[in-house]
């Protein structure tokens, strides 16, 4: 009844490729943006922004990176960590070594490392596929955290490895408060869907999704294949590395080559696939999923276990949240294997036709 | 057919997703109003802890210390001056992103305190937290890990690595060997077998000195994290053929190294461990395979401490016992979360004594405290906890406030002491500190500086 297009006529081209062509849509994400600018500064607690929503954002730039490869240029990667490991420590170095150097541009330079070093190790999809190229993309993943074990000099000689991000400063403005480094990341996570979702709509996404869904007939119809394999190498390389920055410089404060591990690469690969792959909106709704239901998990449980007065320790949380955690995980694949963006939609289906069905 | 029955699976699924999100929202006001109640009356001490994961049993035993002393201070003394000890636990697995988590929500309900006093027992935490606590105004203490170089309390002032750093132990741990060897170890080779991680990496530049300066061979071999897998390493040694392995290990890898060692027949009594890798946890699973095998401690294991007993007769009596399994009490892990506990209350109770009795002591004030530490034997007699700890004396210049250890040797069955304190050589450690800490200084815009207050 209330989300309903009828009536509203679109005449003109522009009107007709908007990125939310109902009404309805365009209020709801102005009210979101709202909040989230507005809104979450002002009045969120330190612990919201800092533990909650800083690495949320962060994560569904990782894995919106992640899904232009896998899921719409149908690359299966697993170095997602080692992309962002290379933005963190590029980044660290060049507000290091180059005199006066604005942090910006320092951030997109850590983006494009990432992205030269993704290019490298997405040659090997020129010729291999599937699960043989995921295992290509996995050396990248160790490489990369030996490389900056082995190496003193990408940490600044540290004798421990670990970095310790600079302060930020932009035109003469601190960036050190959460809510600052809150609207630094949130800024650079809205560009940087607008240009994401700009992107799978151009004819290089239609290229990408071309080559995912057959690359042969992707080649006969005059689509260059090294050229387009190599691009979605590059630009999920540059939103991870991206990433990586961010949380580096926005997040944790210090990092350590251990601490971007294949485990962190499979974190970022289940955002995809439980968020939905294929879709820019799957990367916010599995980031949250796979973030916020353990800390979730965590919080509850204990009172839960209070009020039913459980004797549940600490440690017993922990393992509960776990299989609870895994549960869930199982339950929306089975229902939904297309993902949670696949159920958002389908959700929207339904209230358009809501409440008369028939 | 088929429409409607898909239709109504999807409804009843969107009806869950709501469900889903209403209860988060629930989830968030019930933890909200549990803020509100925590109680202004007690010193709130933050505890990001872990018990489960891979090293959730070395977590087990030192928190289980810890909080076993902290409910002593309650139960035995009513608190520290009538002002009642209050915590709360926080799961990290020793993970960075969760250790940030949980430092940000336990920040959330600790009131005035700020959390007291922030015992990660976690070197990647620790970096993750540093500056956060800084700017909180909170103490970070590190006791026998994290960032040493935070010795320097001018450049970090909320950031204490108590009683010894990883530097000061591998120098006196070289110092144990040159008193073995007649006094001197030139021409000696020596291996450091290390943890590939922050932690196995710290005392690497001091060891280079000490290899310099007491002419011995230094072969460096790392092994990867998590180091269940030694056998390059081991057939390397053994072809290296040292005088002496100083290992740098670190929960799993401890036990497979003993193994490993065994294997290639190279003597247990010629490998001496970090303090990390000389807990009963690392030993008893090597079985036969440790015995002979030294570590060094700054804290003495057993229960031949007046102190432990004590715990296990007021609070396992009692009932509030926090080991499920007790047979950990009195291990060198335990001792080491009751040592931790000890200097926190110590520092609770002088910044007291400073600031006002029977007050709840700020971060700022426990700062102070952590700063002007003196625990004398003395003060660790009256505690009951004689020769648990090396006596431990701070100021502005040097946040460690000891740099002492003991070496301890594994019997097959408990730890026996085998030398008195050692303390490494500081004048040849410290300064290397001093010059790292200028650097993060430099990286970071700070002024050393000295706080007074």
């Amino acid at each position: 009844m209330i989300y309903r297009e009828s009536g509203q006529f679109k005449t003109s081209y522009r009107a007709d490729s908007q990125i939310f062509p109902i009404l309805q849509d365009r209020v709801g994400i102005s009210i979101i943006l709202l909040i989230a600018l507005v809104g979450v500064p002002l009045f969120a607690g330190e612990y919201w922004i800092n533990a909650i929503l800083i690495p949320f954002l962060i994560f569904s730039l990782a894995a919106m990176g992640l899904n232009f490869l896998t899921g719409y240029a149908g690359q299966l990667s697993l170095g997602s960590a080692a992309f962002m490991a290379v933005g963190a420590y590029a980044a660290y170095n060049f507000q290091l070594r180059v005199e006066g150097i604005p942090f910006l541009v320092s951030f997109f330079m850590g983006g494009c490392c990432a992205a030269a070093v993704g290019v490298l190790f997405g040659l090997p999809s020129l010729r291999i596929k599937g699960f043989y190229l995921a295992v290509a993309t996995l050396a990248a993943q160790f490489f990369v955290v030996w490389c900056l074990t082995k190496f003193p000099w990408f940490s600044n000689n540290s004798s421990s490895g670990v970095i310790s991000a600079q302060n930020l400063e932009l035109l003469g403005f601190p960036i050190n408060t959460p809510e600052t480094k809150y609207l630094l990341v949130l800024t650079i996570v809205i560009l940087m869907s607008l240009v994401g979702k700009n992107l799978v709509r151009s004819s290089t996404g239609r290229s990408w999704m071309a080559v995912r869904d057959m690359d042969v007939a992707a080649e006969v119809i005059g689509i260059h294949l090294m050229k387009t394999k190599l691009l979605a190498f590059a630009i999920s390389s540059f939103y991870c590395g991206l990433a990586g920055v961010l949380y580096a410089y926005c997040y944790l404060g210090a990092v350590e080559p251990d601490g971007f591990s294949l485990e962190l690469s499979f974190k970022i690969l289940f955002m995809v696939i439980i968020g939905g792959v294929g879709s820019i909106l799957g990367n916010f709704l599995g980031a949250a999923f796979i973030l916020l239901l353990p800390i979730f998990l965590d919080i509850t449980m204990p009172v839960i276990s209070a009020v039913l007065s459980l004797p549940i320790s600490n440690a017993t949380v922990s393992h509960v949240q776990v299989m609870v955690f895994g549960a869930l995980i199982i339950f929306f694949l089975i229902i939904e294997p297309h993902g949670l963006a696949r159920l958002w939609s389908i959700a929207k289906e339904k209230l358009r036709l809501w409440p008369f069905p028939h | 057919m088929q429409a409607v029955q898909f239709n109504l699976r999807s409804t009843s699924l969107i009806a869950k997703t709501l469900a889903l999100s209403a209860a988060f929202v629930f989830g968030a006001m019930t933890n909200m109003s549990l803020l509100s109640s925590a109680q202004a009356e007690d010193q709130f001490i933050s505890i990001p802890s872990y018990r489960v994961g891979p090293y959730g049993q070395n977590g087990q035993a030192f928190y289980g210390g810890f909080v076993d002393y902290l409910n002593k201070i309650n139960m035995a003394d009513n608190g520290i001056n009538g002002v009642k000890l209050a915590w709360e636990e926080c799961e990290t697995e020793y993970n960075n992103a969760k250790g940030v988590e949980c430092y940000e929500r336990l920040k959330g309900k600790s009131g005035t305190s700020k959390g007291t006093a922030i015992h990660t027992m976690s070197t990647g935490i620790s970096y993750s937290v540093l500056d956060k606590s800084q700017a909180d105004k909170v103490p970070l203490i590190m006791m026998g890990y994290g960032r040493t170089d935070a010795v320097d309390g001018s450049v970090f002032p909320y950031a204490f690595p108590l009683v010894t750093t990883y530097q000061m132990q591998a120098s006196a741990i070289v110092k144990f060997l040159v008193d073995k060897n007649n006094g001197s170890l030139a021409n000696k080779k020596i291996v450091y077998l290390y943890h590939d991680s922050a932690y196995g990496k710290e005392p690497i530049l001091a060891l280079e000195a000490e290899s310099k300066i007491n002419r011995f061979k230094l072969v460096e071999i790392p092994v990867a994290h998590p180091g269940n897998e030694q056998g390059a390493q081991w057939l390397k040694i053994r072809e290296e053929n040292p005088d002496y392995v100083i290992f740098w290990g670190w929960g799993v890898m401890n036990q497979t190294a003993l193994k490993a060692a065994q294997k290639v027949g190279f003597s247990r009594e010629k490998i001496i461990g970090s303090w990390w890798a000389g807990s009963e946890e690392d030993v008893v699973p090597a079985g036969d395979a440790a015995k002979g095998y030294m570590s060094a401690t700054w804290n003495v294991a057993g229960k031949g401490v007046p102190l432990i007993a004590d715990i296990e007769k007021v609070v396992y009596a009692g009932g509030k016992g926090n080991l499920s399994d007790k047979a950990k009490i009195g291990t060198a892990l335990y001792n080491r979360g009751v040592s931790a506990a000890v200097v926190t209350v110590e520092a609770i109770k002088l910044a007291q004594n400073k600031f006002g009795k029977g007050k709840v002591m700020t971060g700022e004030q426990m700062r102070w405290a952590f700063e002007n530490l003196n625990i004398t034997n003395q003060s660790l007699n009256a505690l009951g906890a004689t020769g648990l700890l090396p006596e431990i004396k701070t100021s502005c210049e040097n946040h460690e406030g000891s740099g002492r250890v003991k070496i301890q040797q594994w019997d097959g069955t408990k730890w026996n002491l085998v030398s008195d304190w050692i303390e490494g050589n500081k004048a040849l450690i410290h300064p290397l500190f001093k010059a790292t800490a200028a650097e993060y200084a430099k990286e970071k815009n700070i002024t050393p500086a000295c706080l007074k207050n």
